[in-house]
């Protein structure tokens, strides 16, 4: 993959705040599979004390999270604890919700997702997201993943990133020979891989997921489960769920949020997974990793 | 990996203006045409109204209160033609009102679905024909074959006669709104009352009906609404002359508002210029905009009531 | 409630009686009958239509088509109407299929949700409900008036006729495309936006191809009401009785026009008999091109009821 440096376009970057430029540098290199995912290499994301209000009503408060390269970072809590809200903080899919408010500050390789000059389409383009059902565009297979690099208008061979895309998303051999049918025509498991592999096909260093097996069965969730530790060689994942196990099993870090007396969502305790599943340090991520709440 | 290369890759989050303008531009195309529909209905009731007013300037107010609707000689009398638009809208509505409610009882709670799928289309075809097609056939067969058998006395152009066909062209639209608000009771209801051991006709007149009653009214107002701007049934059925005097009689030909604009345009007895004669024509469409929007409001109150319930 | 007490009853009667539901057989049988009430009438309409005017078909052959108007009912022929209601065809689509649409994407995707936007809605509703004759004084006072002021004769031409109809069906171009646009589920938008297509890409690509038969089948039901359309053209400037067309299409668009249902209505109003049976006869060429457009809407829409 190749990356072009940083284009002298439109409004300056200068409106993010300090650290911004060096992190800036950081994005221009290649990425390294593989690398390491640990605390003190700088985020590929970052919350900073975001606060979000649907009208007057404030869904989720005060969070402040890293989100590590190569890894997969779990939101979990009982519904409505505002995870989803703040998974789609990320690409900015709120901005489409009408008198909506961030506060605080969405930190993109350092660069604030939130700053004025940012164009949320340029967000989306770099970060994927897969849905809670899946929801392969009424077009046949290949056009559902060839959709994302026409619109982004990418170049190049287009049939070799649909093939390649596919691959990653472990469907190639099953649609390889049936390219041209609807999306529509597959079972749910594969329909939610082709979404995962359209998500892929724009090359995004970072894929959102919303409860990605929620209407899937047992054995399409394990596949895609699979498929997300493949994924992490080159992607960095962030997944909202409410099944805990799949938190435990597939997540290397969870965040663990609930609701507060004015029903926003806040962060009772982040760590690392193994650590949340086995020895957390408050009381109330014991009960609900134990399933006594949510 | 692929030979495709992301465009910008690594820039700053900030979007192509190229994509941007294309944005900017396709929003403004898409307000300009929304803008143009307003115009148009602006331009609407501001034409009537204008010349309304000039209508109104040039004729003594007495002038509407006469024997009769003779434009031509100055008879401007409004009793005439609202009681021809009543005798229009009762006799309509006491013939589509039943028949597109019942119509829509069996289609909504009787009909198995490939009856209806198969029903349905019929009664839009119906709907789709030409109201002047139907006045004439209310002029050459319901006239004669049914108005006439009944009543011999009957004239050939009679209220009768144009009433039964606004009626047949409007049972379609009583049917259909009245049978979507029937589709929309929860079948839940309908399960909690067979459920009691209830029959389907208990069911239907005692559950469904009640639960869709703000829509079966929305039915009958936006009928009514039609019926009342139903021109060419009656232009052509009822005897659009020059002019008539005030009646009620249901076997004699008359005017109503529409049927007195149709025949200020036609033909011979055609009017034109600034003549109060010609703006007449403007001052009766005011009149029937104001009446058929004052109907389609409360109507659509009604409508949406239904759909708020569910 | 009433209804618990009412169905106590009911259920004390059937359990008590045990016998055929005499009074649902009725109910039943006289909801069938208002019903075929509707289809029996369509069913006469059309076969005493055929049956009047078809004889002039067998009589005049393709003569009754090709012929221009007359007032002598044997020379008589419709030819200048199916010219008429074709350019209608193509003329009306032409002005009000992007204006309408274009107004749909706009209401649905892009307009804020405001008052302004709500009173827009309510407004283009209420216009689909009002009588078309009224359109009719729009095109005398706008459209005909404006071609007489560029000094295009009288301005009482197919082109200010055309306008008019345009804009009679302007609202209901826009209310069912927007019920179309409305219909596309919201993931299939979410999707398209969350890939980083911009609004217009959504709009572009994904919504007005899923939307595209519903849309279309408005349009198609549009242009059925838009050609069988008598009364707004009265009104706006279409010839009663004979006139003769001119040979290039600059005076044909600007000529006196007439369309078939105008035709239909002259000629119904004419005292003598032969006029009859012509009149049946226009009509049948009057339906076969509005119900073949009807027929048209209904099938693509079956047919593309989309499962999602």
């Amino acid at each position: 993959m190749t990356s072009t440096p940083p284009a002298p376009d439109g409004a300056p970057p200068a409106a993010v705040d300090g650290p911004a430029v060096s992190l800036r540098i950081d994005a221009a290199t290649p990425l390294e599979p593989h690398a390491t995912g640990s605390a003190e290499e700088q985020p590929v994301l970052a919350f900073r004390g975001v606060h979000f209000y649907y009208g007057s009503f404030r869904a989720v408060k005060d969070v402040t999270v890293d989100i590590h390269r190569n890894r997969i970072t779990a939101l979990i809590g009982p519904s409505g604890c505002g995870k989803s809200t703040l998974l789609r903080t990320i690409n900015r899919m709120n901005d489409l919700i009408p008198h909506t408010r961030l506060e605080g500050q969405v930190l993109f390789h350092g660069e604030n997702l939130y700053a004025p000059y940012v164009d949320p389409v340029e967000v989306r383009r770099r970060v994927g997201m897969v849905f809670q059902k899946p929801n392969p565009f009424p077009k046949s297979i290949y056009d559902n993943v060839a959709f994302g690099p026409r619109v982004t208008g990418m170049k190049g061979n287009l049939d070799d990133l649909v093939e390649a895309s596919l691959r990653r998303a472990a469907l190639w051999n099953e649609v390889k020979d049936k390219l041209k049918q609807s999306g529509l025509s597959l079972s749910g498991g594969q329909q939610q891989r082709l979404c995962i592999a359209r998500a892929i096909a724009t090359e995004p260093e970072l894929i959102l997921m919303d409860e990605p097996c929620s209407a899937l069965d047992p054995r399409a969730t394990l596949q895609i489960e699979d498929l997300m530790a493949e994924l992490t060689e080159r992607y960095t994942i962030v997944i909202v769920t409410h099944n805990m196990q799949q938190a435990a099993r597939a997540s290397d870090y969870t965040v663990f949020l609930n609701m507060a007396e004015d029903r926003a969502g806040y962060i009772v305790e982040q760590d690392e997974t193994t650590r949340i599943f086995t020895n957390p340090a408050n009381k109330m991520t014991e009960d609900y990793v134990s399933g006594r709440f949510g | 990996m692929t030979q495709a290369t992301r465009t910008a890759s690594g820039s700053s989050l900030v979007g192509r203006p190229g994509r941007r303008r294309s944005e900017r531009l396709a929003k403004a195309v898409l307000m300009a045409a929304a803008g143009l529909s307003i115009v148009i209905s602006v331009g609407i009731v501001l034409s009537v109204l204008a010349e309304s007013i000039m209508f109104l300037s040039q004729i003594e107010l007495s002038q509407l209160s006469a024997p009769g609707w003779f434009p031509r000689r100055g008879m401007y009398d409004l009793a005439t033609l609202f009681a021809g638009t009543l005798m229009i809208t009762v006799i309509a509505m006491l013939l589509a009102g039943p028949a597109g409610l019942l119509a829509a009882i069996w289609l909504s709670e009787y009909a198995g679905l490939g009856t209806r799928n198969r029903i349905k289309p019929v009664l839009e075809i119906l709907a789709g024909i030409p109201s002047v097609v139907l006045g004439f056939f209310a002029l050459t067969w319901i006239s004669p074959n049914v108005v006439k058998a009944i009543f011999p006395t009957a004239s050939t152009f009679n209220f009768l006669a144009a009433g039964i066909g606004v009626g047949i062209l409007t049972i379609p639209l009583v049917a259909s709104v009245s049978e979507d608000a029937m589709r929309a009771v929860p079948r839940s209801l309908r399960e909690a009352s067979y459920g009691l051991g209830a029959r389907r006709t208990t069911t239907v007149l005692r559950v469904v009906l009640p639960a869709s009653v703000s829509g079966v009214v929305a039915a009958f107002i936006l009928a009514i609404s039609r019926t009342v701007g139903e021109t060419m049934v009656v232009a052509v059925a009822a005897g659009a002359t020059g002019g008539s005097l005030f009646t009620l009689n249901p076997l004699g030909p008359g005017q109503t508002l529409t049927a007195a604009m149709a025949s200020l345009a036609t033909g011979s007895d055609q009017v034109t210029g600034d003549s109060a004669a010609y703006l007449s024509l403007f001052f009766l469409g005011l009149l029937l905009f104001l009446v058929t929007l004052a109907l389609n409001v409360v109507g659509d109150v009604f409508v949406r009531r239904t759909r708020q319930r569910y | 409630m009433s209804v618990s007490a009412v169905t106590t009853s009911s259920v004390q009667r059937s359990l008590r009686s045990g016998g055929r539901d005499w009074a649902g057989f009725v109910f039943e049988i006289v909801l069938l009958l208002s019903l075929l009430f509707a289809l029996v009438t369509l069913f006469v309409l059309l076969a005493d239509v055929l049956a009047k005017g078809l004889p002039v078909f067998a009589e005049r052959g393709l003569d009754f088509l090709t012929s221009p108007l007359s007032s002598r009912p044997s020379q008589a022929g419709v030819a200048q109407g199916i010219i008429g209601t074709l350019i209608m065809a193509v003329l009306v689509p032409l002005f009000a299929f992007p204006v309408g649409v274009l107004t749909a994407v706009y209401l649905e995707e892009y307009a804020p949700d405001n008052r302004l936007t709500r009173l827009i809605t309510v407004n283009i509703r209420n216009l689909a409900g009002v009588p078309s004759v009224v359109y009719g004084l729009l095109g005398l006072a706008v459209f005909v008036a404006a071609f007489a002021a560029l000094g295009f004769g009288n301005g009482r031409n197919i082109l200010a006729g055309a306008l008019t109809l345009a804009v009679l069906v302007l609202p209901l171009v826009i209310i069912t495309a927007s019920e179309a646009i409305r219909a596309v589920p919201s993931t299939i938008r979410e999707a398209g936006f969350g890939i980083g297509a911009s609004h217009w890409q959504v709009v572009r690509t994904l919504i007005l191809p899923s939307a595209a038969p519903g849309i279309l089948t408005g349009m198609v039901l549009a242009l059925s009401r838009a050609l069988g359309e008598t009364a707004p053209l009265i009104l706006a400037g279409a010839v009663m009785g004979s006139f003769s067309t001119g040979g290039s299409l600059g005076e044909i668009l600007t000529g006196p026009y007439t369309v078939l249902p105008i035709i239909v209505y002259d000629w119904a109003r004419k005292p003598q008999a032969d006029f009859r049976e012509l009149t049946s006869a226009a009509i049948i060429v009057l339906l076969a091109v509005t119900l073949f457009a009807n027929a048209i809407a209904i099938l693509l829409r079956n047919r593309y009821v989309r499962e999602w």
